[in-house]
């Protein structure tokens, strides 16, 4: 038989109430970080439902595959080439669309869901400033992107080392087209961004992204094969490139990289390669700037 | 020292004044802030938490001025709007989660807080599910709750009780209350119904278009704005005239009758008078008038 014991534990939960909470607070440069992370995580569906991660996932793994590819066949034909079939720098170009997609879907999930659900005034009733709400978005979607275009380019760097491709050429070769992929991702950050923070509503932001990246991507393309082929103006296709982001970047790349240009018409001349980094930097300050007053106005009521 | 301080707080906009040289003290307690719809009681909250600024005028919360210490204010303040504000398609933990580390908490620190925070408002199960299918009642802990997890010196509360049924506007009354009670908190809750802030307010001040037209203790309010109901079987005049001839002020409302509640023992005068006209008591009970009707002289 069990004595009782001398002191028989209670059992009873008690309410402890409230706590203060006299832990650290961390300053706006932590919040802003914080932020960044949740943004960079969010356009990945990380901390997200199951159905936001299917298609930054699944846009991730087929902007992977032509890498695969592209590695199996340098493998195969190492001994013939001697060189990947595609150049590292002209990827972002060829996988246009897949970047695209990944802006036109993320940059309204990342600024549109708070200004529809009116989020955006419990962030500026914090000790977050508006710049800094802008610039944690911006740099969170910024680096999403970068990730998206250095993940394929590093497949296929591991694939040319594997190939036995001379290695100081690769490395050379492989960085220079990481330049140019920031490029590529803050501006087409920037410019998703710009686009889905006039509207709260999700579709129209995603609709408005595609049509501007892609219209004006096919008709820049289509207008600068008329003139150089059919006109035979050179000069005129080239500059035409401006008119969209993605000929924008590439000819930006193609001049300052020294890559090897995609574009139908790649910027004429020096004169042009510098006109062409002065509007890539400009549409950048633009964008930075746009979403600044975008937001120093945007409505806390 | 007041919390909360202004003087000539004037907030123009290009079609209206909101705040016209609005001079106040708030300090430490529950503090409502009354006025219809348009009054300025959310500009007023607005220009406090440097969202907005003011046209002219001075204000300072802890001290601190308003128009240059903006960021140092909203660290030590929490701010409940009055409008929607909640992501449907996340969970409230996950959400609360999410402004606790965007008021400076450490990771660590927001998921422990969240967790108690959330139990203080009441939500326990519910907060796991998606906040798209919460009742308006459960939103509104959430939006309280996101006020209240980086333990701030003072919430800011617009119209919490909008939208609740009477049940709801009860338990969130309540809950207000404790804030201050049990968590000392400074609270400067907002509200177009002067019946509902004098139950949980220490003190009450009444803005009416921009102005402040009142501010004083609750107690003095109390009776101004508290009426019994009652509705009796039959023979509704002839109550009416005995109880007025009982010394009460009476109106005929359709076929209810309000009396003036002086103190308790109206009461019993009710149920004698009611008793001696031998008709039956179907309802007795305790209203509040409407802000505008208290004031009403005031406002023509």
């Amino acid at each position: 038989m069990s004595r009782p014991m001398p002191n028989p534990p209670s059992g009873v939960i008690h309410d402890i109430g409230y706590r203060k909470y006299d832990g650290p607070r961390l300053g706006r440069r932590q919040v802003t970080r914080a932020l960044f992370a949740q943004s960079l995580r969010g356009a990945y569906g990380l901390g997200r439902s199951a159905r936001a991660k299917v298609l930054p996932m699944l846009l991730l793994g087929v902007m992977c595959l032509p890498a695969f590819i592209i590695t199996v066949i340098a493998n195969v034909t190492s001994s013939i080439t001697g060189e990947l079939p595609l150049a590292y720098s002209r990827y972002a170009v060829v996988t246009q669309g897949i970047l695209t997609i990944f802006v036109a879907a993320q940059a309204p999930a990342s600024l549109s869901r708070d200004l529809r659900f009116k989020t955006v005034p419990l962030y500026f009733s914090r000790p977050l400033e508006r710049s800094d709400y802008v610039l944690a978005k911006f740099a969170g979607l910024a680096t999403a992107l970068f990730l998206l275009l250095t993940a394929p380019l590093l497949i296929m760097y591991v694939g040319a080392l594997l190939a036995e491709f001379p290695v100081g050429r690769e490395t050379g070769d492989v960085l220079l087209a990481l330049v140019g992929a920031a490029v590529f991702a803050v501006v087409f950050a920037g410019v998703g961004l710009v686009i889905a923070s006039l509207t709260p509503r999700r579709g129209l932001g995603v609709a408005a992204i595609i049509t501007v990246f892609a219209l004006s991507f096919a008709a820049v393309s289509a207008l600068q094969g008329i003139i150089r082929y059919e006109v035979g103006n050179a000069d005129l296709a080239g500059w035409l490139g401006l008119l969209s982001p993605i000929t924008l970047v590439d000819g930006f790349q193609s001049w300052v990289l020294d890559a090897s240009s995609s574009a139908v018409a790649p910027p004429p001349g020096d004169a042009g390669g510098v006109v062409y980094v002065l509007v890539t930097f400009a549409v950048i300050g633009a964008c930075w700037a746009l979403l600044n007053l975008r937001y120093r106005k945007v409505s806390v009521s | 020292m007041p919390v909360i301080q202004t003087e000539d707080l004037t907030k123009r906009f290009p079609a209206t004044t909101a705040l016209d040289r609005l001079t106040i003290d708030v300090e430490p307690g529950v503090v409502g802030l009354v006025g219809a719809n348009g009054a300025g009681k959310s500009t007023l909250i607005k220009v406090l938490l440097g969202l907005s600024p003011a046209t002219s005028g001075t204000a300072r919360v802890f001290g601190l001025d308003v128009t240059k210490d903006g960021p140092a204010i909203r660290e030590r303040v929490g701010y409940m709007p009055e409008h929607d504000c909640l992501p449907g398609d996340v969970s409230a933990t996950e959400f609360v989660v999410h402004m606790a580390r965007m008021s400076g908490l450490p990771a660590d620190a927001a998921r422990e807080r969240t967790a108690d925070t959330l139990r203080h408002v009441g939500l326990y199960e519910e907060r796991y599910r998606p906040i798209g299918g919460y009742s308006t009642g459960m939103k509104q802990r959430v939006k309280l709750a996101q006020a209240l997890v980086h333990d701030p010196e003072i919430v800011m509360l617009d119209e919490p009780t909008n939208g609740l049924d009477p049940v709801g506007r009860d338990e969130m009354l309540l809950l207000i209350r404790r804030i201050w009670a049990e968590f000392g908190i400074t609270v400067l809750v907002t509200s177009h119904l002067l019946g509902e802030l004098e139950r949980i307010s220490d003190h009450v001040v009444v803005v009416d278009g921009g102005q402040l037209l009142r501010s004083s203790s609750t107690s003095e309010f109390t009776r101004t704005s508290q009426f019994l109901a009652i509705e009796v079987s039959a023979e509704t005049d002839a109550v009416a005239d005995a109880l007025t001839a009982a010394g009460l002020t009476v109106k005929r409302d359709g076929h209810l009758l309000e009396l003036s509640l002086d103190d308790d023992e109206t009461y019993d005068v009710v149920r004698d008078t009611v008793a001696a006209q031998g008709v039956g008591l179907i309802r007795l009970e305790q209203r509040r008038h409407h802000i505008s009707e208290v004031f009403g002289e005031d406002q023509e």
